[in-house]
């Protein structure tokens, strides 16, 4: 089939998808549980004030804890990416602007990642937004060419990548070691807990963020990747 | 009322961008469009009444997402370079120049044999 011709069956299928969604968002039925009445009724045992972090990491904590799991084991595929070209820069030369940038942002993106985390009991943040915000400054000084470490096989960077995820899971055993149902937090140790957790799913993200920039393959002018195989029966159109 | 023209332009926008992204000639512009794509995206979301995805659309979405894609389109010039000034791969479509052409036969190409050389 002619590209033309894909254009216009898929822009089909997705008008007529468009159209369906439509119709079933407007005749959706009146759910029999009112969810948010439930959360907010249950607000005073979540150990935290703002509704987000509460099912996050209170309520629904388990699908949070699999969420790491599943951000752990993204680090360990970006680490079977790793190829030559994520060996360390070379010395860089000072660049006078994005230097006096960079040093000026760095310490300013560490402390919204901390405000983001603390203020996650009461107001929109959390661990997420967080250690979003740490990737992002360590992507920043990997892009300038700042001598940052890489997260590769040593012993630091994996404890750094399964950092969160230990946390998580000691909490989650220790709570069926106090006889609980699995991640049922005491209710007046529940605020420290979640605040222990989402700092180390901070540490945790900010780390699986920055290996996936870092273990990319990368381009780096005057190092040639490796040399391409020839490819097999590529598809004729 | 202005409100509501508001998230009219935003949606316009939303899709124009997608649009763009999707169809766009070049590569480099494409990835640019999907940077402006998840900024707008991050005000869709607070507009919801969703600020922590919002956050969190805008820091990855836009930022981290955007930084990969960059990277793979420099990694895709590279290989092209180096193929074009070496043997000739069975599909290639010749000189370096056509990256600006069809990106959908390029992605194909190039993604068949990446997990070929990330074996070696």
């Amino acid at each position: 089939m002619r590209a033309r011709g894909r254009q216009l069956v898929a822009g089909a299928v997705s008008a007529s998808l468009g159209v369906a969604l439509w119709q079933a968002i407007g005749a959706r039925p009146t759910p029999s549980v009112s969810l948010p009445t439930l959360v907010r009724d249950a607000m005073p045992m979540s150990g935290v004030s703002h509704d987000v972090t509460a099912v996050l990491l209170n309520f629904r904590s388990y699908d949070t804890l699999l969420e790491i799991a599943v951000l752990m084991t993204v680090a360990v595929v970006a680490l079977a990416l790793r190829d030559a070209s994520n060996q360390r820069a070379p010395a860089r030369r000072q660049q006078l602007v994005l230097d006096a940038l960079v040093w000026r942002l760095t310490p300013l993106l560490v402390l919204v990642a901390a405000y983001l985390l603390w203020i996650g009991s009461s107001a929109p943040g959390g661990a997420f937004q967080a250690g979003a915000v740490l990737g992002g400054a360590a992507v920043l000084l990997r892009l300038s060419g700042f001598p940052i470490a890489s997260v590769d096989h040593r012993f630091a960077s994996r404890v750094a990548v399964v950092f969160g995820l230990t946390v998580f899971l000691g909490v989650a055993i220790g709570t069926l070691l106090a006889g609980r149902s699995l991640l049922e937090f005491p209710v007046q140790w529940s605020g420290a807990l979640i605040l222990f957790i989402e700092a180390a799913l901070t540490v945790s993200i900010g780390v699986v963020l920055y290996s996936l920039f870092d273990n990319a393959p990368q381009a780096r002018l005057g190092e040639p990747t490796s040399a391409p195989s020839k490819p097999d029966a590529e598809p004729s159109r | 009322m202005s409100t509501l023209a508001f998230d009219l332009v935003l949606g316009a926008a939303l899709v124009a961008t997608a649009v763009g992204a999707l169809f766009s000639g070049e590569l480099f512009r494409g990835v640019v469009l999907f940077v402006v794509f998840g900024l707008l995206m991050a005000l869709a979301w607070v507009r919801l009444q969703a600020p922590d995805l919002a956050l969190a659309e805008a820091a990855i979405g836009a930022g981290l997402t955007g930084a990969l894609l960059l990277d793979a389109i420099g990694h895709l010039k590279r290989r092209r370079a180096v193929s074009a000034s070496g043997d000739r791969a069975p599909g290639d479509r010749g000189p370096v120049d056509r990256i600006s052409g069809d990106s959908a036969s390029d992605h194909r190409a190039s993604g068949s044999s990446t997990p070929r050389e990330v074996a070696e």
